[in-house]
């Protein structure tokens, strides 16, 4: 029998090497901690940036922050001024009103559909063409909207002008259907099978189960959808810009063109305003609105969610 | 219990069942709506575009004459925009994801990071164009270049690329980790060694969905003052003197497919906006590639991954 050569080393150089990798594994932890750090700081240099341009912003003469919540003209680039973002929320609200009703019909029809009737099969099938269609750039959609569906549009209502908040709201609607129907059927998906055979065992069809034991069970997550989806609508910035006409104009009529807060902030900025000027610290302002009025419903989405995560 | 009660009961067994199939109508017809919705936008683009498609329109930049406007310098800058998006948001978004996965306890700045991750994945892109404006462009004087635009992008998909290396890592079993710790691996060895590689498929396709995220963003852009019109292309990051490699590049000015396409689009001419949707044609060719690529990643490796 033959000796396999052992190798020693000795004891000084074993616990040198672990110290010095020690110290290595210390470096590389702060390292990724420090990448981590990255998400607090964006999330700090947006709230930074917003809160001190908007801070300059009703610093300026005439600016004042009463006018921005109660004035009903927003015209920015006058020679006086006005900031009523009452103007621009209504163009926000209208439009994604009409994404909703769009959106939650369809996205809460397919998500049951695709939870609790359709094959293992179909279900492969038609997820990632949904998820697909998710994935094409809002411009594309803005595109559509503007020379597809208006045109369209017109055709069944003759007055409608060619800027409509309708035509572009009914295309946000479809853009958003794939995200409220993944999020809702998730929700439903991690419903317990045992309730749905509990169910079923009383006699209860597919349909009475989805709609009376599944979808309250699943409440939370399917609301956290909706809001998650009015919060995407809400952000929503090419689709609008490029559809809903550039004219701020205080409406609720889906039939009128009007400008959103997005739609303000990208037409300002594509007319290269100087740095410092009001309409430049304008813009900030109503980003601050828009961040705020999203984070609002972030938090909402995010708190549901999680209730329904910790449920089962 | 009669006859009859029994025909009573019948019926509402036939009712009910017949609500079934009115649903499962239903839902074909909400499928149908939103595929054949993709189908009209599709068929939309090519009718309309597919005429000017040729290697002229690849070649050309953009010019007054419709007919001699190509995407020259739109598919050179998003080129060069994506190659700063993913130098930064890859690396960042991976060592982010594994930190919080594999290394991170459970206190009180791991909460705040991942609820700031969270909350970031929610913040309409806009606004990430003012912070880039307010931030890279002004603060930090990097101008209205693809460096501004391509670290905008970047903080725009970290929170897609954090999000999909955390489930990667997550699906990796612990066994993997025990063995690895058990023959004396430090956790950075264990990491590197063992854990990534598994997570591999599943990272790599978070990158993919994120970038094919940042190709079609077009409203952050605008914000930090893309231009529309370019005739000229970045300089050559090769050069002929030493070092032979330039970054001069990234502090060129640009513009990028989606911002040729809102230029486009709102053109009143018709013949611009069959060349928008030419450019629309493109890019979104590029991105159901890149989509399609990273969905049969996830099938793939969700069919050859049996712990």
């Amino acid at each position: 029998m033959s000796q396999a050569p052992v190798h020693r080393e000795p004891m000084r150089t074993m616990l040198k090497t672990r110290n010095t990798r020690r110290v290595q594994e210390r470096f590389i932890e702060y390292g990724l901690l420090a990448c981590a750090l990255v998400a607090i700081l964006t999330t700090a240099g947006i709230v930074f940036i917003l809160l001190k341009e908007t801070i300059a912003f009703f610093g300026k003469d005439g600016v004042s922050l009463w006018d921005f919540l109660t004035d009903t003209q927003w015209t920015p680039l006058f020679q006086d001024p006005q900031f009523g973002i009452i103007v621009l929320l209504s163009g926000t609200f209208t439009s994604s009103l009409v994404a909703l009703a769009v959106a939650i019909p369809l996205g809460t029809i397919i998500a049951i559909f695709l939870s609790e009737f359709a094959s293992e099969k179909a279900r492969e099938w038609a997820k990632p063409i949904l998820e697909l269609l998710s994935g094409i750039p809002t411009i594309v959609f803005g595109y559509f909207a503007l020379l597809f569906v208006t045109p369209l549009l017109r055709s069944v209502f003759p007055g409608l002008p060619g800027f409509n908040l309708l035509s572009a709201g009914i295309v946000m609607g479809v853009m958003i259907v794939p995200y409220v129907a993944s999020i809702s059927e998730d929700a439903m998906r991690a419903v317990p099978m045992s309730l749905r055979e509990g169910s079923y065992a009383m006699g209860a069809t597919r349909l009475q189960t989805a709609l009376k034991v599944v979808v309250p069970a699943a409440f939370s997550g399917i609301a956290a959808a909706y809001i998650l989806g009015i919060s995407r609508a809400v952000g929503e910035t090419m689709i609008v810009a490029v559809a809903a006409g550039t004219q701020p104009n205080l409406t609720l009529n889906p039939f009128d063109q009007a400008a959103t807060i997005t739609t303000f902030i990208a037409q300002v900025s594509k007319g290269d305003v100087p740095y410092g000027s009001v309409g430049y610290l304008s813009i900030f302002a109503a980003g601050l609105a828009l961040f705020l009025l999203t984070l609002v419903f972030n938090l909402l989405g995010f708190w549901l969610r999680k209730r329904y995560r910790e449920v089962y | 219990m009669g006859i009859a009660d029994l025909d009573i009961v019948r019926r509402q067994i036939q009712q009910a069942k017949r609500g079934d199939l009115i649903f499962v109508c239903l839902g074909l017809a909400a499928l149908a709506v939103a595929i054949s919705t993709f189908i009209a936008l599709f068929g939309n683009m090519l009718n309309d575009g597919l005429a000017r498609l040729g290697p002229e329109f690849f070649m050309n930049y953009g010019s007054r004459h419709a007919d001699k406007a190509g995407i020259l310098a739109a598919w050179v800058g998003t080129l060069c925009v994506m190659l700063v998006t993913a130098a930064v948001a890859v690396p960042l978004g991976i060592a982010s994801g594994i930190y919080l996965e594999e290394y991170a306890r459970k206190n009180l700045l791991t909460d705040l990071i991942e609820i700031n991750i969270s909350n970031l994945a929610g913040v309409p892109s806009i606004v990430y164009g003012l912070l880039g404006l307010g931030v890279f462009v002004y603060a930090f004087g990097f101008g209205k270049s693809i460096l501004t635009a391509g670290l905008t992008l970047a903080l725009l998909i970290l929170p897609i690329i954090i999000v999909a290396t955390r489930e990667a890592l997550r699906s990796v079993p612990g066994m993997i980790r025990e063995g690895a710790f058990a023959l004396g691996s430090t956790r950075w060895q264990t990491v590197a060694h063992h854990v990534m590689p598994a997570a591999m498929p599943g990272v790599l396709t978070g990158v993919i969905l994120g970038l094919s995220r940042a190709i079609g963003e077009t409203a952050p852009l605008i914000v930090i003052g893309t231009l529309t019109f370019i005739t000229f292309l970045p300089p050559a990051p090769i050069t002929p003197d030493f070092p032979f490699v330039s970054f001069a590049w990234v502090n060129s000015q640009f513009t990028v497919m989606p911002i040729q396409i809102y230029d486009w689009t709102s053109r009143p001419q018709a013949a611009f906006q069959a060349n928008a949707s030419t450019a629309g044609l493109v890019l979104v060719l590029m991105t159901l590639l890149m989509n399609g690529l990273a969905i049969w990643l996830r099938a793939r490796l969700r069919k050859r991954l049996k712990w």
